[in-house]
């Protein structure tokens, strides 16, 4: 048949199984948005408020279904306003396709109304993109888009469409997408090595990141540390992939991990990297992380073996596969004085945790919305000590259910990332924010209020950006550089106005009330809860730091 | 030719902005490009992009790792200098006042084999190709006598016999299965 590119466009989503886009309509993408009109009965539409917004709502419905996020902006200040949004996926290898119009083909180069070079600017960002300007590869673009966001590591992918493109017409004719993605094959005389260091290690322990929760490998990842009886600890972005309560979880590792984590692995002989890439948030100091242990990195990116940290042997491909492999291969139970070790260790006063229960403070208020919440909802955090408090105290219930910006660390990405994982599950979204991170994207709340989300926002306000503040308290004399917010924001009656609820809490003993009344509200609620801008995040090793350095208490 | 110093060797598609991606791509891993260059090959939708580098053992295989992530780049390929022939242009122009610059320049040309594709009354213009250090050797004999301009290619870079880039395409298919990455 036919068609043109707005209508190829519209298409080339319904063969990848798309039903939800976000995004934002402008001059450029009035085509695309005129067929988007004609099928509204079967691609929903999100427009938000604000085109980063659009981005990060696609980025935490990937991050929560599965599926590839879409978001579709126009041209010049529309494309511009993705750029924080794909730096995010792509350090955090989200599957996304953005898709933004451009100005007409002889128009492009002109500084014509609009008109960004937008393959230019998003280059470094993207796992790839494109600029179409014949209308007759739109389809084989589009199509490779998806392949490329989805397959190997996930990142996003840009398809800049100039408006004369949107508008010609050629041939289309569906083609069903390949069922499954063919996986690369394990090199077996990898597999080999690395089953052999295994069996060899004395003092295994296994380190997972983001990799796990992407290939859904939470069932093998602890069959093979149950087969193994290996002490366990994650990367922030590995939270959620194994529940909390697990004996041989230790919890998260790095600048703000637990002790008993780190310590055990600064006692290690190997460390059994699954699906991370060693961040310098969770090394600290790289020459002692790797010194007296050797380093069996799995992940499905070879360029990440060997990036940061020197790897002795490695597995490359889909982590699931590889783990799958290990436990067929056949390993056995570490020694028994390994594991007597560890839960020495455990117990030890300095593992464990805790804020100051006499005022109101963050634990409080993140484990009594833990101890409410149901297993099918969906946490997200903003950037900041909130962040850190989130992924210290929560207890994650079920994989894909920790929605945080990890690599670029994004204050502002949480009402959008919000919106998109209500959008995607249908399941009530809590979102933990601060003072400074919620300002940074709190139009988004009018987008939440629109779609009548079953969204709880819990706002922890200590009128600072406490996380620098934090650094300032600490390594700069307690100089605080424009740190201190002399804000007068009424949260309460700013919640209001876009047409939400909106609760006070600052009495530790109505904690459990007003959640409980906010947890159960229709449509979105801010609960504001006023902390002490003196509350630290602790322990913490700092940057370049070992164990040896970590500071416990502040 | 320092011992840091090496060669890569790509075939990427022949795209509008390919190069642009590359040479992106080194910048911003804080790699060094020393010479580039491109060009299509023997099929007009492939292109073949020579790099000459230099950096430890880290920057050579992160760089072709992170190279054969780009959706553009086929073959990345870290060539065995003792297996691969080397060569550079020169185009250089040299001031001549009189009979005897003129002559011992003319002299020079003959023994480095290289060709005169310009003369005036005040200069004359110099083509050579050879290996690096055949086209320094001929600058610095040049230097003394005045030189007006000079442009240099980069080196590009081909294997001696059966060493064949786009061989190793199949070979990275095979092993991978599907070019997910």
């Amino acid at each position: 048949m036919k068609l043109t590119g707005a209508q190829i466009v519209i298409e080339a989503l319904l063969e990848q199984g798309v039903d939800t886009v976000f995004g934002y309509p402008g001059g450029t993408v009035l085509n695309i948005y005129d067929e988007l009109y004609k099928a509204s009965d079967k691609i929903r539409h999100i427009i938000t408020c604000h085109e980063q917004g659009a981005t990060h709502a696609a980025d935490g419905y990937a991050r929560t279904t599965g599926k590839t996020g879409v978001v579709i902006a126009t041209s010049g200040p529309g494309a511009t306003n993705t750029v924080t949004g794909l730096a995010n996926a792509y350090l955090d290898s989200t599957p996304l396709v953005a898709i933004t119009g451009n100005v007409a083909c002889p128009l492009i180069g002109r500084d014509t109304f609009q008109e960004v070079d937008i393959t230019g600017v998003t280059m470094p960002i993207t796992k790839h993109n494109y600029i179409v300007k014949d209308v007759h590869r739109l389809a084989a673009v589009l199509r490779e888009a998806f392949q490329i966001a989805s397959s190997g590591r996930p990142g996003p992918v840009l398809v800049d469409i100039p408006k004369d493109v949107q508008a010609a017409v050629c041939d289309f004719k569906r083609k069903p997408v390949p069922a499954s993605k063919r996986l690369e094959k394990i090199d077996p005389a990898s597999l080999e090595k690395a089953v052999k260091l295994i069996k060899d290690s004395k003092k295994p322990f296994i380190y997972f990141g983001g990799g796990v929760v992407i290939s859904d490998a939470s069932k093998e990842l602890m069959e093979f540390a149950e087969k193994l009886g290996a002490p366990m600890g994650s990367s922030m972005m590995g939270l959620s992939a194994v529940p909390n309560g697990h004996p041989l979880f230790l919890g998260m590792t790095g600048m703000h991990g637990r002790f008993a984590a780190s310590k055990v692995l600064s006692l290690s002989d190997l460390i059994i990297a699954v699906g991370t890439r060693f961040s310098d948030r969770a090394t600290g100091n790289k020459s002692e992380f790797s010194k007296n242990r050797r380093i069996l990195h799995i992940d499905i990116d070879p360029a990440e073996v060997g990036k940061n940290i020197p790897a002795y042997a490695s597995l490359i491909g889909d982590v699931k596969q590889a783990l799958r492999l290990l436990l067929e291969a056949g390993i056995e139970k570490a020694s028994g004085s390994w594991r007597e070790e560890v839960e020495q260790i455990k117990s030890m006063p300095d593992s464990h945790l805790g804020m100051d229960m006499e005022k109101l403070n963050p634990q409080a208020i993140i484990e009594d919305v833990c101890r409410q919440s149901e297993d099918d909802w969906n946490i997200a955090t903003d950037v900041g000590q909130h962040q850190m408090w989130t992924a210290q105290y929560y207890k994650f219930k079920r994989p894909r259910s920790f929605i945080t910006s990890g690599g670029l660390g994004t204050m502002g990405f949480g009402m959008g990332a919000a919106i998109g994982a209500a959008i995607g599950t249908g399941k009530r979204t809590v979102l933990f924010t601060s003072d400074g991170s919620f300002h940074m994207n709190m139009n988004e709340m009018a987008t939440a209020v629109s779609l009548n989300l079953p969204l709880t926002v819990i706002l922890m306000n200590n009128n600072a950006l406490g996380m620098v503040r934090q650094w300032q308290t600490m390594f700069y004399g307690s100089r605080y550089s424009q740190t201190t917010l002399n804000r007068q924001t009424d949260y309460v009656k700013l919640a209001e106005a876009f047409g939400a609820g909106g609760i006070r809490l600052t009495d530790k003993d109505k904690i459990g009330a007003v959640l409980a009344e906010a947890l159960a509200a229709k449509g979105p609620v801010l609960v504001e809860a006023v902390i002490d801008s003196d509350e630290k995040v602790l322990p913490m090793i700092p940057p370049g730091g070992t164990i040896n350095d970590i500071i416990l208490k502040g | 030719m320092e011992k840091d110093h090496f060669l890569l060797s790509m075939l990427v598609n022949n795209e509008a902005g390919v190069l642009t991606r590359i040479s992106g791509l080194f910048a911003r891993r804080g790699f060094n490009i020393d010479s580039l260059s491109v060009g299509e090959t023997e099929n007009s939708s492939i292109s073949r992009i020579t790099i000459a580098s230099h950096g430890d053992d880290y920057f050579k295989e992160q760089i072709a790792l992170q190279l054969r992530k780009l959706h553009d780049v086929k073959v990345v390929e870290l060539m065995d200098l003792g297996s691969t022939v080397r060569r550079e242009l020169l185009l250089i122009k040299v001031k001549i006042d009189d009979t005897t610059s003129r002559s011992q320049i003319l002299e020079a040309v003959n023994i480095f084999r290289a060709k005169i594709i310009d003369l005036s009354p005040v200069s004359l213009t110099i083509e050579i190709t050879g290996e690096k250090t055949k086209l320094e050797a001929f600058i610095e004999y040049l230097t003394p006598y005045g030189v007006s301009e000079l442009c240099r290619t980069g080196v590009t870079a081909i294997g001696r016999g059966n060493y064949i880039l786009k061989t190793k395409i199949n070979e990275e298919e095979n092993s991978n299965g599907e070019h997910v990455l």
